[in-house]
């Protein structure tokens, strides 16, 4: 009985794949494997027609072009229905210009908000929080974000985290605080003594000391 | 069906997939460069149009069938 209790509050976590799926959207019927091969960004907001997923709805559709040239697409979430997601794109369209070019799960069941661990009781029952799963062209999740209710999501860090998980993984290096595209990047610590003595030495890397060097891509 | 509306016609995206399906066999891959649409709402489409007999799949390839075919005239 533990054990089952344990595996439904189990959450998704980094480094795993992500939990498979299928859901009606606002666009096409799909399923997380229709993604592969592109970066996922799947992100839920608690409730349609409500004044800060209103904000974020608009600023997610100003980013997309961005998320396409990193090769991501977008995918939202709420436990409205497709009447409502339809309703509310429409009344963004109409009163501010801007088209959401993204789809929209309708998630009445709740299976996908439960499967990603995207309702958080103490905030809300009825509502999904404002998480944001990134997860990566092989269907690995490789970062999430979890903001409360009443805190809109800052587009910019996600664009950001896009861009330094990008990097990890071409150069085999990690970023820094606050590291932003054109910064310098952080060299993996060597692992021996013979290595960290070596590692001093190199004049191609900027070193604080044999554990933290820094290079230009 | 995200291809065909409720009236039975052709959507604007199922159009475009649509003429694409007809010139031959092509992998969800052409499908998405000659139409410009995401891959994901390609394979999704397609998975629709198979079980409603629109398209049938040949290796990786999909194409149309004659009832595909007169969706578009």
């Amino acid at each position: 009985m533990e054990e089952v209790k344990e595996q439904e509050i189990r959450l998704p976590r980094i480094g795993e794949p992500a939990p498979d799926f299928e859901a009606v959207t606002t666009h096409v019927r799909v399923k997380l494997e229709d993604f592969k091969g592109s970066w996922l960004v799947l992100f839920s907001h608690p409730a349609d027609f409500t004044p800060v997923c209103t904000t974020e709805f608009i600023a997610f559709a100003e980013i997309y072009p961005e998320l396409q040239k990193r090769g991501a697409e977008l995918l939202g979430l709420s436990i409205d229905s497709i009447s409502s997601h339809i309703a509310w794109v429409r009344n963004i369209e109409e009163k501010t210009g801007v088209k959401i070019p993204f789809p929209i799960i309708a998630d009445l069941n709740k299976e996908v908000s439960t499967a990603y661990g995207m309702i958080h009781p103490g905030e809300s029952k009825t509502e999904t929080v404002r998480c944001v799963f990134i997860i990566d062209a092989k269907q690995i999740i490789r970062a999430i974000l979890y903001y409360p209710l009443t805190t809109g999501r800052n587009m910019q860090e996600i664009l950001r985290i896009i861009d330094a998980l990008q990097t990890t993984d071409e150069h085999k290096v990690a970023t820094p605080a606050n590291w932003k595209p054109g910064d310098m990047v952080v060299v993996p610590p060597p692992s021996t003594q013979e290595m960290a003595e070596e590692r001093v030495k190199q004049k191609e890397y900027d070193c604080i000391d044999w554990y933290l060097c820094k290079k230009k891509l | 069906m995200a291809c065909i509306s409720t009236d039975g016609t052709l959507t604007e995206s199922g159009l475009k997939m649509f003429r694409v399906l007809n010139s031959g066999p092509v992998s969800p891959e052409e499908i998405a460069q000659r139409t410009g649409l995401p891959m994901y709402r390609v394979r999704g489409g397609l998975r629709d149009l198979i079980p409603a007999g629109y398209a049938i799949l040949k290796g990786d390839k999909y194409q149309l069938t004659e009832k595909g075919t007169a969706l578009l005239k």
